[in-house]
């Protein structure tokens, strides 16, 4: 039985069995790469997509969870890298490999949308949540810091 | 119209350039492979792939050689080039290169198109940066021939020639539009060339070309490639080099819905599904049933046990071992010291954990005779390679599409492309385009490791206190015989990568023998970010520590001291020393400071840290570093890039061990291998120290300076020498007692 969603804004279904994750389903059923495959675990946040709105681990989310919910991913947060929070990271230079930066920048876009000025230390611990190989956390608390202050 | 190129010498004197289809085109060999014929044309004479086109609407478009995976090559090496040929960089378009070894290959790997040791920039520098300047030449000459005028009245300014006498100005697309090429290029002679004052890119930040992409989800890496009638597939690989795979269930694989394939290969069991969810619910039968052969030579190896035995064996002169590095002769002085100082040192495996998890996808012809594949590779030259072994065909009959890669850190570039042939096998085997893709825990237990080792040292001093003799037996599992066993044999049977960074350099000791007792445990090793260096400079920075207290002279002081022959490591360590306001003391807090020479590039790094007894927990504070490394092509990139090396270089010296039972890996996932988290991070204080040297690399540079200095300032705050690397908690409350 298919399951239906909303993505991006648009109609989305897939026939996928009830316990795939949505990353699977975002990825190769819609083709929307920007969301990585990093753990599988919910432990790195490569994954990270929005779902109603808040955080969510991808990989941690299985289909029939989401029959009419709205998911949102990095091709989704804005048509044009105009989101403050993509700004804010190629104005600080945060990406290096870059594989990571997907769900880093959907964390730090869903911790301003609740808390539009957090402080130094709430930014860290929310960031926290996602891992970056290549070691970008002092920019990305930057970037985080800009976008807060520009949005 | 394309004009042949001639047969070339491939002298830097001679060069050669072609005419493209649209514009101009350049096609130049670097490096000086003699007797080989430029591949830049096809028999046909048609253009194979320019260095640099330039087309009429002004466009200029240069190819990048070097594998992007996070440390800005991909801009960094076209704009050497654009500097040369003072190119307006709005208009330069960067476009990976072919895999064509005559033209594009590595100067500094022996012309293998091979992006790894941090050397990419300074490998084609100086061969790109006269590549610019003949692109220029040819457009001046061009200009001069038009105007009338003799070259010598033109300059440039960013993509136009101008002839200030007379206010005429000519576009590069315009001259491209009518330009005659001369059959062989222009000679470029070294005062030819901008001098550091007028570079208009290098030395300034410019946006690297693919962070837009990395923003917005485009950037694409190989995991995300899709090519029509793809499958995906799943392996599971032997936990030993060498094991076969014996029986596994594969009745209940192929009951899987969107199972299309279950099949035994040489290492491993791989599955063929047409969803990826459906490959992964056969790769967790298949793990769950596999029995394995009991060939391969790590079944019955363990890591705690394996150590004791390295370290037994390092400090018995009686193993033995065969000299990797001598100057002067220790043999003869060290019984000669007034005194000697002795240590132990110990360090654990450790994993890659780019984020990425290894992946590849193929598509084999059913006959088998040729494939097109695609993969993230740190060697385009070995996925090529590889992939035609591995079928028994011709490389020409093989198409490699390279892409970006999510973190490499050595571990996309073994001579095999393990990850790779998964793909091809398994594309072989169905017929059809596949995808394979390893999980986590695949990626994990598949790792290939920095080495297990065990290092004895040994100082001699004189009477009047002059360190003269150091010796260093290094016992670790030997890494560059498995990672690349052509390199090994090329490089005449030295272990470099083990080995490197295990002598004292940019201190003046005139007598140092460094010896290595070889050991193959079956264990799988690679190049991991900072290579022999990690567990080498944690042994060599904690035991000149170790000799500075000895003596009874300040740790810096003491590393000043034997510096007075390279006084770029003076200044670097001094600086670091400064940054971090050495001198002064902090309540429950110590400082302890590292330094390295890594192929030129000279590092100092000073980091505060406080300890909680009770734990053993280590918390670093600030991390203050200092980093020379020659003309900074981008400087802030040389900022990103040590920052990243020290946050690598902090996992390594605080948590992140790989343990081996029964020759296996035991660690799974990001639960029991802990990387750095951003709450894990100190604030990082680099600075960029410009000097005028050839550039050298800057991309793994500072992480082995960080487990000597956190070593280092462990003893200073406590007392207390921690032997063996990662410093975990446990570890530190069992040393402190």
């Amino acid at each position: 039985m298919a399951t239906t969603f909303t993505v991006n804004g648009k109609p989305a279904s897939t026939d996928a069995p009830p316990d795939t994750p949505l990353l699977w389903v975002i990825r190769e059923g819609l083709k929307l790469t920007g969301t990585k495959f990093g753990c599988g675990a919910g432990l790195c946040g490569a994954c990270m997509v929005h779902i109603d709105g808040k955080r969510a681990f991808s990989c941690q989310t299985q289909i029939s969870e989401i029959a009419g919910k709205s998911v949102t991913t990095i091709e989704g947060l804005s048509s044009d890298s105009s989101h403050p929070v993509q700004k804010a990271w190629l104005a600080e230079r945060v990406p290096q490999c870059g594989y990571c930066q997907s769900g880093q920048i959907m964390s730090a876009a869903d911790l301003l949308k609740h808390n539009p000025k957090p402080t130094h230390d709430q930014i860290v611990e929310h960031m926290s949540t996602n891992i970056c190989r290549c070691g970008t956390y002092q920019r990305i608390v930057r970037a985080v810091e800009r976008a807060a202050r520009e949005a | 119209m394309t004009k042949h190129i001639r047969h070339a010498d491939v002298q830097m004197s001679r060069r050669q350039i072609m005419i493209g289809a649209a514009g101009l085109s350049f096609a130049i060999a670097l490096g000086g492979r003699s007797g080989a014929a430029i591949a830049a044309t096809t028999a046909a004479g048609q253009a194979l792939s320019p260095w640099v086109s330039i087309a009429p609407d002004g466009t200029i478009t240069i190819m990048s050689a070097a594998t992007e995976m996070g440390q800005g090559s991909m801009t960094s090496l076209p704009l050497i080039v654009a500097e040369e040929l003072d190119a307006d960089w709005s208009k330069v378009r960067i476009i990976p290169a072919p895999t064509i070894e005559k033209i594009y290959g590595n100067p500094g790997f022996g012309g293998m198109m091979y992006t790894a040791g941090s050397n990419a920039v300074t490998s084609y520098y100086k061969n790109l940066r006269v590549l610019g300047a003949q692109v220029r030449r040819v457009l001046l000459d061009n200009a001069a021939t038009k105007f009338g005028v003799p070259v010598a009245e033109l300059t440039t300014e960013p993509s136009v020639v101008v002839h200030a006498k007379s206010g005429r100005k000519l576009s590069y697309g315009e001259i491209a539009s009518f330009a005659v090429v001369p059959a062989e290029a222009p000679s470029i002679l070294p005062e030819d060339l901008k001098k550091p004052s007028q570079f208009r890119l290098i030395t300034k930040d410019v946006m690297r070309t693919e962070l837009p992409h990395k923003i917005n989800g485009t950037a694409q890496y190989s995991i995300d490639v899709q090519v029509p009638g793809m499958l995906y597939g799943a392996v599971v690989h032997s936990p030993v080099e060498g094991a076969e795979p014996e029986t596994f269930d594969e009745a209940k694989v192929r009951a899987i819905a969107g199972v299309v394939e279950a099949v035994k290969l040489p290492y491993g069991v791989g599955v063929v599904a047409t969803t990826p969810w459906a490959a992964f619910a056969g790769r967790r039968v298949i793990a769950d049933s596999v029995k394995w052969s009991t060939k391969g030579e790590a079944w019955g190896f363990g890591s705690d046990k394996g150590l004791e035995l390295f370290a037994a064996a390092a400090r018995n002169p009686n193993v033995k071992s065969t000299d990797w590095f001598k100057l002067g002769d220790v043999r003869a002085q060290m019984p000669t010291a007034a005194k000697t100082v002795e240590a132990e040192y110990l360090c654990d495996y450790a994993y890659h954990a780019q984020m990425e998890p290894l992946n590849g996808v193929a598509s084999v012809s059913p006959k088998g005779d040729s494939a097109e594949v695609w993969c993230g590779t740190q060697s385009q030259t070995m996925a090529l390679e590889a992939t035609a072994n591995v079928l028994g065909i011709g490389r020409d009959k093989v198409t490699l599409h390279d892409t970006l890669i999510g973190g490499g850190f050595g571990r996309r570039g073994p001579r095999d492309m393990d990850f790779l042939i998964d793909a091809v096998l398994l594309s072989k085997a169905v017929g059809k385009p596949v995808k394979s893709m390893w999980t986590r825990e695949d990626d994990i237990h598949n790792g290939r490791l920095r080495p297990l080792s065990a290092h004895f040292l040994r100082a001699g001093f004189d009477g009047s206190g002059k360190l003269i003799a150091w010796q260093h037996r290094l016992v670790g599992d030997r890494v560059t015989p498995f990672a690349d066993p052509v390199r090994y044999a090329k490089a005449g049977k030295k272990d470099f990568i083990l080995m490197l960074g295990a002598d004292a350099k940019g201190y003046d000791v005139a007598h140092q023998l460094v010896e290595q007792v070889y050991e193959d445990t079956g264990i799988r090793t690679s190049p991991l970010r900072g290579i022999g260096f990690t567990a080498n400079k944690f042994t060599t920075e904690a035991f000149v520590d170790e000799l500075a207290y000895k003596q009874g002279i300040d740790p810096v002081q003491f590393r000043l001291g034997l510096m007075s022959k390279a006084p770029r490591a003076y200044k670097v360590t001094q600086r670091a020393a400064q940054m971090a306001d050495w001198g002064r003391k902090r309540d429950g807090r110590g400082l302890g400071i590292a330094y390295i020479d890594y192929s030129g590039t000279q590092v100092a790094a000073v980091v505060e840290i406080s300890l909680e007894r009770k734990s053993g927990a280590i918390k670093v504070h600030n991390v203050w570093c200092a980093i020379d490394c020659g003309l900074a092509v981008q400087p802030d990139n040389v900022v990103a890039q040590t920052e990243s090396s020290i946050v690598y270089g902090l996992g390594l010296a605080l948590t992140e061990r790989i343990s081996i039972k029964d020759g296996a890996i035991e660690q799974s996932n990001f639960y029991d291998y802990i990387v750095p988290r951003n709450s894990d991070v100190p604030p990082m204080h680099v600075e960029v120290m410009v000097t005028d040297n050839h550039p050298t690399g800057v991309g793994q540079m500072a992480t082995p300076v960080i487990t000597p200095a956190v070593c280092n300032a462990v003893m200073a705050l406590t007392g207390v020498r921690i032997r063996h690397a990662p410093f975990t908690p446990e570890r530190v409350k069992a040393a402190l007692g």
